[in-house]
This record gives structure tokens, C-alpha cells and sequence, in this order.
């Protein structure tokens, strides 16, 4: 395997600004195991908290018995009196709302449901006294698989509904002009359920604090002020009195993204008690009770012409959505996603797709990491490979004939996506001649001497970023971006600190943001803070997803600065005694025609000596709070070329990574390291998916992989070091040119290795479908390939 | 995921261990804990007590004994792999032990652990079944040996008996004709074999033990193993492996599903290969 190769910005605009690799802030104490993660919070007279979680998937609550000694601490449904339910609607037409009780009251709907919450000096006296309580439960038959819910005569996990389908989506244009394509392939393919697994998984304690007649939610989540607007409707509380603290976060993926029942019920605990409570999820709450991701079915047919020419998509395409519209996402996102991005990055005359978002007995599922885009992208790209097969081409070939090119740019898709810049089929073309493909074709031909067959495998995807108001107030859930602010202000000491509402769980915006400050003001990024993950010292924001901070916040920090600049300016003028219009603000200083005074003087004099200021000094000081928006919020467009090739043993099924390649489009990239960084986290988990991760449940609706000897996940020595090239089309609509890149990594992998496992088994006329490509499924499809031959024979 | 209560007892010596073992409810005995820690957190087992034998000086002794190694049953996976205990199988053990989990587990798992655990797709249990080894029991009423072939008797289960202790493990040292190969089928670094095959071959003695482990029960021991070479064990015995005798082996034996023989004859092919290189 080749190592990464060394690529240093061509020039960056200084040592800590935007384009520099400065070295990540908060590594310092996280490297050190200094983090602190709410597990590491201690309060006085803190007690634990143990759910009692139903072990059925669909059933009735007939009794919950708890033992007399325990009455005081054992509390269900018939306690939390006047708590709402977790809502997430939306406002697209024919949604079915559903309500997610804090505790089940007359009906459970998966498994892990909590059904009674435990409370005791330790967790282990927790769990015992949880072990103590008897559920009696009449068992109804579960809704286990999202395509047979579909199907009249179904059992119904909401009754009222009629049906179990959350949502329909539909889009259609000009389909009946593909239909006459030359080729037409149709296939189903399918995408397993995952767990998020971030390294430190839930975790919440909450207390109350009379003297600011306040309720403090310490929570590891990456939209504190998200949480606060939902905790307030539970609850019914003024915001005011609900503080949100989300401090270090060990990886969210989209699993910190949603208000929990948890979340509700210690809330209300601390209320009840008086003293602070906590409940950290174990592993195995996370595998099997908490939220699940990628789930996806397609049934899809793609047309083409004998060129590659792609004429155009029919899909019909099932999202298993759980028993649960979490808040503020809904259940319907993924699906509704699916429908308007299934055409990828290409140009597509023709279009058709409708969408089921299915409510099943299985826990809610939630947008993970690239959210609909990694199925999609598996769906569609597989499809590519086959269309190539189909016309005798290479992959590459079939997709450099359809890529949206550069001089279209900007372009509207046929879903009305805004593609903001870039060169895609250059990405593609740097990838197939960086993976060799001349070379493994010829390779191929000779053969492996350990019998393996090599194969090679290419997919190409399109990611919408930071996408804003207009985008999202379409969906009407309860959550709209609107314009993203930042605080940013001088302390007296001449040192920065910035506040934001999104929130880092892992990304590196300590860092990142203040090289947005330093290129803006010249602070030293030393000198820099970037307070975040409190509602009650920083701005609102809607959080951290979809990839939105650099872009979103980044914006608002330069705004922010560029404001305190102003300010700075101002003063600074008055103390150079010249007309504000004569001086600049240049590296940390503000110059005048015949001198200069640096940022730290004018915070000193500000501060600490205003008696050096004239009376007519301008009163605004030096803490500015601004608000940003790009140009254009219907999103960015980074991009992504993938090519991996693999060896698959034929006797064993085993699918070994030996080379990946990817060439990805950021935009500006802020700080290239941490971009690296991201993109190898995003390649772990889409190798997660594409081989490994599956959550498979049984009829009753029971998850089978509970532990992680079960539940595979990828670790260091399955993740194999890519190659990196990066493109760098500024967006034209953004601060900086920059462009979202968080959840790339995790959206390509499993189509370009499902497509180069293809190509290794072509031979033997075996195709994989279905993710994740586990040693069995190739085995046992090179064993049916076999006998049909033989049968044939 | 916290244990249910239990009594903890962290006996001096080996006779302490066992009388605490003879006590009133359900004793367990905690080695390394890699197998049993999880089991407690998940509230699968329940011990009234728990008695610690890690720390026992008895059951980390290691001496060559005529013929035989014998190997006290906290002996780590790490010692073995570390080089720290004799080699008498020509480096078998210390290959064998290096692939077990990873480090982190290796560095308090036990060979003692490991067997009474009894877990199919362990490693140790089939090792030491082609290794031929066998195992001394004692309980406060007495010892006894056991030979590894017969020591386990189905998935988590063993003749051990209530209040009775593995003490060690006895390895025959191995002939300087006999060929070794061992292979095992994981999906991932770390995690515990779908498949193993171990064979011990001494072609000059016309003799081959070959053992398919992680069959979700005791592994499948074959002491006669000429039917799987053609008839006999001679040096080209590679190339006399016949799959077919194997894969009616395991249809006998119960394994119905088509794939599942396939890999473990795959993983048997392998090793036989890998004695012969
Ligand atoms: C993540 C992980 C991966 C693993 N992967 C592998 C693998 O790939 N291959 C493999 O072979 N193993 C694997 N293991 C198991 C590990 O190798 C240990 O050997 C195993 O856990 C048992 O050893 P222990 O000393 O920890 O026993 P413990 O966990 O302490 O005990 C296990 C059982 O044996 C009993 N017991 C222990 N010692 C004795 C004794 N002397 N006499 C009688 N009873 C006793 C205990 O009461 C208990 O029932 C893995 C474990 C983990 C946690």
C-alpha cells in the first residue's frame, strides 16, 4: 500500500490561516486523556440511572411489577405527569406524525424501549434494581422487514395509521422518453441496517440549580440549542430555565444529533429528586436500543445507450425508518433525500423515483454520516458498472460520458440541485490513473499465484453541504437553519475568544475556527478561544451536521471579525489621531499613514486605560455578534472520486483492500490535515459499511449482533492507508470558497468496493448487491454460481 | 452493564483456591477474566463468589518433565507468545499465541482460562487437541489427568467438575519429524476463528493428528488420519490431501450447510498446506 502523498498547499496564505496545517488546538488535551467527556463530570451527590428496556419488539403492557422495597425509586409512564412526547413532524404532504413516549405507556415498538427508569448511588445498584423489575407484556407480532410492512394485512406499528408508511415521496420527469434506451438493467439492491458507534456513546446528567431556577443538561450532543428547543416542549419550560452543556465529544456521526428520551426523563428525575442524575449509555444500550442508520432497499432500473450514454433512472426505493420520527430530523429525511439525489453527479435527461419511508419495530433510524447519500451512492453506482458491463466499456469510461462537466458549472440537475463549481470528471481521471487501471486489466489477465481474484472499482458521488433555510424549510421539520452567528471579542489582554452554537465532536473547530479569526484579525491562533457547546454562553446555531460548520460558522466567525475589525478601526483611529478612512487592519495591527497601533494596545486602552480615549470614541466596543449566510444556502458541492482495488479469495469469500485512491474536491480547504483527518475517519466507516457493520433482526423483531464480538467494526488493521489527492474549486457562493467536507469519506467506499468486488467475481458470474459484502454472501454466491453451472451443464 | 453482586476471594495458594471453590452456591473461578469479565457484565453468569486465582504462584510454573511441558494454567497468552516458557513445538505455541485476540487480551488471558471456557472457536482447544496434550485437574478431593481429546465436551462445556480447577497443561515435546500447520479463518484481526484447522503430521512415523475447530461444538478430532491423505501419510502428503474425504467428514459430523463445510475444508486444505512448506 502507498503511502499518503505529502501535499503541502501550493502557497498558503500564511503559517495559521486558512489553507495553513496548523497542528489541532484541542489535541493537546485529548491526546493527553485531559478531555472531558460527561463521563468524566463529577457533581456532588450525583446517582445513576438504569432503564428498564422492553426485551420485545411489539407488545402491550399488561403490568410493570415493582418490588415494594423500590417504589421510590423505580419510576414509569404513570410518573411523568404533564411530560410531552418527542414530536418530529414535517410539512411535506401525507406525513404521519408519531409520538415517541419518554417512558412507553400502553404500547412498545422496539426493542430497548424504556419502559421504567431505575435510580441509585452507583449504576450497578441501578442495574440491579432494574433487574428487578418484571414487565408483563403481551406479545404482538413485530414488524421486522420494511418491504413486507409495506404489504396489506401487515401488523401496524401505529394503529391509527392504517398502513406503516411514514411517508411517500415521488418525482418523475420524462421517464417515458428512456424507455426505448438500447439497454435497460434492472437490479435490487440493498443497504444493512448500522449502529453509529461513535467511540464514546451517549451520556447525560442533569441538575438543577435553584439560584438561577435553572435545569443543567450536561449531554454529548452536537446541537445543544436543538436539544434545548426540544427539551422545553417535553417539558414545557421557558427556555430561560433549561441550560444545555455539551462538553468534549467523543464522535457524533449523526447518533449525538437527536433529543433523547433519556435526555427527558433525567431532566424531569433531577426536577423530581433534587439531586443531580446521570445515565451513560453502555455499548450494549448503543447496539441495541438507541438509533440505527443506512437501511435502504432499491429496486431500480437505469437506461443507456450502447455509448454509456445514460438515458435515464426508475427506482422505487424503501428507507426502513423504525418505530420513530426522532426529533428534529423525522423519519423521513433519508427517504425524501434519496428521491432528490439518486441521479448523483451526473447529467440525467430522465428521471422517476418513489420513496417509502417505513415505520417498523426496529429503534428509529437517524441520518448517519453522507445520511442517504452512502446508499445511494452504492445504488447508483453499482448500477454504473453494470450499464458498463452491459455495453462492453470501462466503468471509468461510462462515467466520464455522463459527469456533469466544468464549463457546465454552476448547474442544475435534474432534481434542481444546484451543483456550485467544480471539476468532476478531472477528480475521476486523476483517480483511474492514479489506481492503475491499465495495470490491474493487465494483471487480471495473468492471474494471482495465490489463486485470488483481483479486482478494481471506481465510484464518483456529489455531496450537498451546509445546505440552508431555503433548502430545509421545504422539509418543515423542527429544525430551519437560518443565518449562523458568532460572537467574537478582544479580552483586555489582547487575546480572541469566539463563541458558536455548532459544536465539534471531533472535527477540529477549535482550530479551524480560529484560523478563520487569524486570517480575518491576525490574533495568534494561540491566542485564540472558541467557546462552544453551551446555550448559555454562545450564540444559537442549529448545531453540527450536514456538514455545515466550516462553511456555516467559518462564515459567521469571519463576519464576526471582520465586525470587531471595524470596531478595532475605529478606535484605532482615534488613538493614531487620523480619519478612520486612513487606516487598515493588517496583520494584528491597525496602521495609519504614520504609524501603527496593534490590536492588544487598543484592547489594553479599551479596557483597562479609557481614560486615554477621546469622548467622542466610537461606544460599540469590542465584542461584535454578527450573522452569515453564503451568497447562495442551497448548499455546496464537494466531490469525490474513489478507486480501490481488491483481492477476493474465492474458496473463503474474504474480500482484502489492496490499494485505495481518492481525489476529493473541498472547496478552500481551511486546514488540509484536518480534512485528511476527516476523510480517513469517513474511509473507516464506509469500509465499516461496505464489509463489516450490520444490525440484522430476526422475525420477532429481536436485534441479533448485541455486542461487539458480533457487530463488526473495522479497526486499524482492516483500514488501509489511502492515497489522497485534493482539488481545490473554490465555491463561489461561500466565505473563503470553502465547501463542506465532513461526511465524504463515508459515502464512497462501499460503492467502489462492491463494484470492484464485482469486477473480481465477473468471471464467475456472481454479482453483490447487498452491503455489507460479508465473506458468507461472496461464498455463498460463487457456490450457487457454481452449482447452476453445473445444473446447466 | 454491571456484574450482579458477588463475593470476591483472592485465595494465597492453590489448596485455599480449591477449598474455597468447595464452598456453599455457585463458586466461579476468575482467571484472566477475558472470557468471564464480559459474561458477568452482561449478567449471564451470576456467582454467589468469585475466586481469584490469578495471582497464584503454583499455577505459573512451567518445567520440562521427561517428555512433556508442563504448563500452569495462568500462563498467559503472552508468556507463550514472549518466548517466556520453553519452546518444545518449535515455535507451534508461540505462533499460535500471537494470533490469539490482541494484545491487550493476550496480555491477561490464560491457557487455563481458555480451555475451561471451552469456547469452540477458541484457539487453545484445538491446539493442544493436535498438540495431544493433556490436562491436570485437581479438586480438594484429588487430581487427575484428562486428556485434551476428551476434555471438552460441547460449546462452553468440559468435564470440569463442580470445585474442580484446570492446574496444568502437559504438552508432549514435539518429534523433530513432525510437521505442524495451523490456519484459522477470521474476518477481521482479533476476532475469534469461524474455522481452524491444526495438524500435526509425522510423515516418518506414518502418523497425523488433524483437528477442525470453531464447529460450534467440541472440535472434531481425527487420529486416523490416513483416510484423509489417500490411505497413508507419507512426505508428499500435501498433495495426497483429499477434500472430498473431508467434506464428507463434517457432513457426517453434522455440519449440514454447504458453505460452511466448504470454508472449513478450505482452512483444513490450507494448513496441511502450510505443515508441508
Ligand atoms: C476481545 C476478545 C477477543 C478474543 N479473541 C480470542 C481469540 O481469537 N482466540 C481465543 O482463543 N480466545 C480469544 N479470546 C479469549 C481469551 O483468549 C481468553 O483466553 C479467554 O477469555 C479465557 O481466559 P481467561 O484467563 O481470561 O479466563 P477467565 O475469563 O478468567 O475465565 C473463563 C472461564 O474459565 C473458568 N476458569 C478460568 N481458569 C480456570 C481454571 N484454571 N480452572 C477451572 N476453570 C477456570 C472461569 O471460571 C470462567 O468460567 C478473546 C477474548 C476477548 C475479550
Amino acid at each position: 500500500m502507498r503511502n499518503e502523498r505529502d501535499i503541502s498547499p501550493a502557497a498558503p496564505a500564511s503559517k495559521q490561516g486558512v489553507g495553513a496545517r496548523v497542528p489541532r488546538k484541542e489535541d493537546d488535551r485529548l491526546m493527553r486523556g485531559r478531555g472531558q467527556f460527561v463521563g468524566d463530570i463529577r457533581l456532588a451527590g450525583l446517582q445513576d440511572v438504569a432503564f428498564v428496556r422492553s426485551p420485545l419488539a411489539h407488545a402491550r403492557i399488561r403490568a410493570i411489577h415493582i418490588p415494594e422495597r423500590y417504589r421510590d425509586v423505580v419510576f414509569t409512564s404513570a410518573d411523568l405527569v404533564g411530560i410531552k412526547p418527542i414530536r418530529a413532524i414535517t410539512g411535506l404532504a401525507g406525513f404521519k406524525p408519531s409520538d415517541q413516549p419518554i417512558l412507553a405507556t400502553d404500547k412498545i415498538r422496539q426493542v430497548g424501549e424504556l419502559v421504567a427508569m431505575c435510580v441509585a448511588p452507583t449504576r450497578a445498584e441501578a442495574e440491579d434494581i432494574a433487574a428487578s423489575v418484571t414487565l408483563d407484556l403481551e406479545e404482538l407480532p413485530a414488524v421486522y422487514d420494511m418491504l413486507k410492512a409495506r404489504e396489506p394485512g401487515s401488523p401496524l406499528v401505529h394503529e391509527h395509521w392504517g398502513d406503516n408508511v411514514f411517508l411517500e415521496s415521488f418525482f418523475e420527469l420524462d421517464i417515458t422518453q428512456a424507455l426505448d434506451a438500447p439497454i435497460k438493467v434492472t437490479r435490487e439492491i440493498s443497504t444493512a441496517r448500522q449502529c453509529m458507534s461513535p467511540l464514546e456513546g451517549r451520556g447525560v446528567i442533569a441538575t438543577f440549580d435553584h439560584r438561577l431556577d435553572q435545569l443543567t443538561l450536561y449531554t454529548g450532543s452536537q446541537m445543544p440549542h436543538i436539544v434545548r428547543n426540544g427539551l422545553s416542549d417535553c417539558l414545557e419550560m421557558d427556555q430561560g430555565q433549561i441550560r444545555i452543556v455539551s462538553p468534549d465529544v467523543g464522535g457524533g456521526f449523526g447518533h449525538k444529533g437527536i433529543l433523547l428520551p433519556e435526555e427527558v426523563c433525567l431532566s424531569w428525575l433531577t426536577m423530581k429528586r433534587g439531586f443531580p442524575v446521570r445515565w451513560i449509555e453502555d455499548r450494549r444500550e448503543h447496539l441495541v436500543a438507541s438509533s440505527n442508520c443506512r437501511e435502504h432497499h432499491y429496486k431500480i432500473t437505469v437506461y443507456a445507450d450502447r455509448d454509456g450514454t445514460l438515458r435515464g433512472i426508475d427506482c422505487e426505493a424503501t428507507v426502513d425508518s423504525g418505530a420513530y420520527s426522532s426529533y428534529p430530523f423525522s423519519a423521513c429525511l433519508e427517504a425524501a433525500q434519496v428521491v432528490s439525489i439518486l441521479p448523483g453527479p451526473y447529467q440525467m435527461p430522465a428521471y422517476r423515483c418513489r420513496t417509502y419511508s417505513v415505520a417498523t419495530n426496529k429503534c428509529p433510524i437517524l441520518p448517519y454520516r453522507g445520511v442517504a447519500r452512502t446508499g445511494v451512492c452504492f445504488a447508483l453506482e453499482l448500477m454504473l458498472d453494470l450499464v458498463a458491463a452491459e455495453a462492453g466499456l470501462e466503468p471509468g469510461n461510462v462515467r466520464l460520458r455522463n459527469l456533469v462537466r466544468p464549463e457546465q458549472m454552476p448547474f442544475d440537475n435534474i432534481t434542481k440541485k444546484h451543483f456550485d463549481s467544480g471539476d468532476y470528471p478531472e477528480a475521476l481521471r486523476r483517480a483511474v490513473a492514479q489506481i492503475d487501471i491499465d495495470g490491474i486489466r493487465a494483471r487480471q489477465r495473468k492471474g494471482e499465484d495465490d489463486g485470488r481474484l483481483i479486482g478494481v472499482g471506481l465510484s464518483i458521488y456529489c455531496e450537498q453541504a451546509a445546505h440552508g433555510t431555503s433548502v430545509y424549510s421545504g422539509w418543515g421539520i423542527p429544525m430551519v437553519p437560518g443565518h449562523e452567528q458568532a460572537t467574537a471579542r478582544l479580552t483586555p489582554d489582547g487575546g480572541l475568544e469566539l463563541k458558536v452554537g455548532v459544536h465539534s465532536h471531533g472535527q477540529g473547530l477549535e482550530t479551524t475556527l480560529s484560523q478563520v479569526a487569524f486570517e480575518m484579525l491576525g490574533v495568534d491562533v494561540a491566542k485564540i478561544r472558541v467557546v462552544h457547546g453551551d446555550t448559555a454562553m454562545t450564540p444559537y446555531s442549529t448545531g453540527t451536521w450536514g456538514s455545515r460548520c466550516m462553511v456555516m460558522a467559518g462564515g459567521a466567525v469571519a463576519t464576526a471579525c471582520h465586525e470587531l475589525g471595524e470596531r478595532a478601526k475605529k478606535i484605532g483611529a482615534k488613538l493614531l489621531q487620523v480619519d478612520e478612512a486612513n487606516v487598515v487592519l493588517v496583520d494584528g495591527e491597525i496602521r495609519g499613514p504614520n504609524g501603527s497601533v496593534t490590536l492588544k494596545e487598543i484592547a489594553h486602552t479599551w479596557y483597562r486605560r479609557p481614560q486615554d480615549l477621546p469622548g467622542d470614541v466610537d461606544p460599540g466596543g469590542l465584542e461584535a455578534t454578527s450573522g452569515y449566510k453564503p451568497q447562495r444556502d442551497s448548499g455546496t458541492f464537494s466531490y469525490a472520486a474513489h478507486a480501490v482495488t481488491v483481492a477476493v479469495d474465492p474458496d473463503l469469500g474474504d474480500v482484502e483492500i489492496l490499494d485505495y485512491v481518492i481525489v476529493e474536491d473541498g472547496g478552500v480547504l481551511v486546514n488540509p490535515m484536518i480534512v485528511d483527518g476527516q476523510i480517513y475517519g469517513g474511509l473507516a466507516q464506509g469500509i465499516g459499511t461496505a464489509l463489516y457493520e450490520e444490525m440484522p433482526f430476526d422475525r420477532a423483531g429481536q436485534p441479533l449482533n448485541t455486542t461487539l464480538a458480533d457487530y463488526l467494526l473495522p479497526g486499524p488493521t482492516e483500514v488501509p492507508m489511502p492515497w489522497l489527492d485534493h482539488m481545490e474549486t473554490p465555491s463561489p457562493y461561500t466565505k473563503f470558497g470553502v465547501k463542506g467536507i465532513g461526511e465524504g469519506g463515508a459515502i464512497a467506499p462501499p460503492a467502489a468496493i462492491g463494484n470492484a468486488v464485482n469486477d473480481a467475481l465477473r468471471g464467475l458470474g456472481v454479482e453483490m448487491l447487498q452491503s455489507p459484502i460479508t465473506p458468507r454472501r461472496v461464498l455463498e454466491g460463487i457456490l450457487a454460481a457454481r452449482d447452476a453451472k453445473r445444473t446447466a451443464a | 452493564m454491571k456484574p450482579a453482586p458477588f463475593a470476591y476471594e483472592r485465595p494465597r495458594d492453590v489448596a485455599s483456591a480449591l477449598a474455597a471453590m468447595a464452598g456453599d452456591g455457585v463458586v466461579k473461578v476468575m482467571a484472566g477474566g477475558q472470557s468471564l469479565g464480559p459474561m458477568l457484565n452482561l449478567r449471564l453468569v451470576a456467582p454467589d463468589t468469585i475466586v481469584d486465582i490469578t495471582g497464584l504462584a503454583e499455577l505459573k510454573h512451567v518445567e520440562v518433565a521427561g517428555e512433556e511441558l508442563v504448563i500452569g494454567a495462568c500462563v498467559t497468552h503472552a508468556d507463550i507468545e514472549d518466548g517466556r516458557i520453553p519452546d518444545v513445538t518449535r515455535g507451534a505455541m508461540q505462533r499460535v499465541a500471537s494470533a490469539i485476540a490482541y494484545r491487550a487480551v493476550r496480555n491477561r488471558g490464560t491457557i487455563g482460562g481458555s480451555l475451561s471456557h471451552a469456547d469452540p472457536s477458541a484457539d487453545w482447544v484445538s491446539t493442544f487437541a493436535a498438540l495431544c496434550a493433556t490436562l491436570s485437574l485437581r479438586s480438594a478431593k484429588g487430581a487427575r489427568l484428562v486428556a485434551m481429546k476428551d476434555f471438552m465436551l460441547g460449546a462452553l462445556e468440559s468435564v470440569l467438575q463442580p470445585g474442580e480447577m484446570l492446574e496444568a497443561v502437559r504438552v508432549p515435546v514435539m518429534s523433530p519429524s513432525a510437521r505442524w500447520g495451523y490456519v484459522k479463518s477470521c474476518r477481521k484481526t482479533g476476532e475469534f476463528a469461524h474455522a481452524i484447522g491444526a495438524v500435526l503430521i509425522d510423515p516418518e512415523a506414518g502418523r497425523a493428528r488433524v483437528v477442525i475447530g470453531a464447529v460450534e461444538a467440541a472440535p472434531i478430532i481425527v487420529d486416523n488420519a490416513e483416510e484423509l491423505f489417500g490411505g497413508r501419510i507419507t512426505n508428499d502428503f500435501k498433495s495426497r490431501f483429499d477434500a472430498r474425504v473431508a467434506d464428507t467428514l463434517l457432513s457426517k459430523a453434522g455440519m449440514s450447510d454447504a458453505a460452511d463445510r466448504h470454508i472449513h475444508v478450505t482452512i483444513l486444505r490450507r494448513a496441511v498446506a502450510e505443515a508441508a512448506a
